[in-house]
This record gives structure tokens, C-alpha cells and sequence, in this order.
């Protein structure tokens, strides 16, 4: 799993079907310390998040198919959790 | 998933057999500033995406699942024509 911030959403009327009624949005890679990192990519969202959130996002099939309850799907990039906080040594930042 | 734009096509007469009547696109990946970033892929199309079109694409082994034989050797592959980004300046 990989921290990323959200920080888009992604509209697509024509799609593959297992991307029907699915939310996706634009989700970029942080460091524990907020700051981005690594390239943008375009996930499912599972969990009603929102521009802004720090989540964690899966980018394998086979976790993905769990999380979205189906199975030999064509995607493999999905957000699997919400952060609240990221402790970082004694510092304790919070990312928010 | 990435974000990509069709910049071409890609005719192929003799291919594997599990790729016959698979369209193939050019797809240059976009960065954040939705300029050109790194090497352009070919891609499946089963979307009927065309060029100057900005998609969604797959890479690695779920790419091949989006064609009806999954046997098949595609890593990367147009799930989405993309209508509209909205996103927020960082």
C-alpha cells in the first residue's frame, strides 16, 4: 500500500463495464511528511473520499478484486483506507 | 490506472492469435500538468478511443483481462475515455 494525497476527480462516460458506477479519482503519491512524490495515477475510490484526503491506495489486481468484490477485473489500482494521521518517529506530524 | 493520450494507432497484420481484431493505440502517459511524461505505450483499445483522446489506461497483467480471451499477452490497455478532470492546485 502506498500513501497518496487525493487531489482530483476524474469524470468517463465511456468505460470498460467493471468501471461502471464507480467513482475514480486522481490520487498522488506523499511522503510520510505530506510532501508529493512519484508520478499521479487514477484510482477507484471505495471509501467516499474526497479531494484532499491522505489515503492509502492498493495498486495490485488481486487486492483490488477483494476491495471491490469482484474477480479478473481489469483493475488494479484501488483506495483501501482514509488516513487520519501519520506518525513519523518522535516528531508525531500529522499529515493533515 | 494513468492517465494518457491517444497520439496514434498501431496496424499490426501478423500477431499472436489472441490478439487478432484487438485494436492497438499509441498512448503517450500525461503527467500532473498534463504534459507528455515518458515513453509512449501500445495499448488494447476496448473503448473505442481515437487519437487526440484523453483516457484512462491499465498497465501489467489486468490489462489483459479487459479483452474477452484473457489469455493473452497485452500489459497495457484503454479502460476509459476521460470527459472532464477536475483537480486542485497543489
Amino acid at each position: 500500500m502506498t500513501l497518496a494525497r487525493v487531489t482530483g476527480t476524474v469524470v468517463s462516460t465511456v468505460k470498460v463495464e467493471a468501471l461502471e458506477g464507480l467513482k475514480l479519482l486522481i490520487v498522488h503519491p506523499v511522503n510520510p511528511d505530506g510532501s508529493f512524490t512519484g508520478k499521479q495515477m487514477v484510482a477507484v475510490d471505495s471509501l467516499q473520499s474526497g479531494i484532499g484526503d491522505d489515503v492509502l491506495i492498493i495498486d495490485e489486481g488481486g487486492s483490488a478484486g477483494i476491495i471491490l468484490e469482484m474477480s479478473s477485473q481489469p483493475i488494479r489500482t484501488v483506495i483501501a483506507a482514509i488516513v487520519d494521521s501519520v506518525d513519523i518517529g518522535k516528531e508525531g506530524k500529522n499529515v493533515h | 490506472m494513468k492517465i494518457g493520450r491517444v497520439t496514434g494507432t498501431v496496424v499490426s497484420t501478423r500477431k499472436l492469435e489472441s490478439l487478432e481484431g484487438i485494436k492497438l493505440l499509441l498512448v503517450q502517459p500525461l503527467d500532473d500538468n498534463m504534459e507528455n511524461s515518458g515513453n509512449p505505450v501500445v495499448a488494447c483499445d476496448t473503448v473505442q478511443a481515437g487519437s487526440g483522446d484523453i483516457v484512462i489506461f491499465e498497465g501489467g497483467r489486468e490489462a489483459a483481462l479487459t479483452l474477452d480471451n484473457w489469455y493473452n499477452p497485452a500489459d497495457a490497455a484503454v479502460i476509459g475515455i476521460i470527459d472532464q478532470i477536475d483537480q486542485v492546485g497543489k
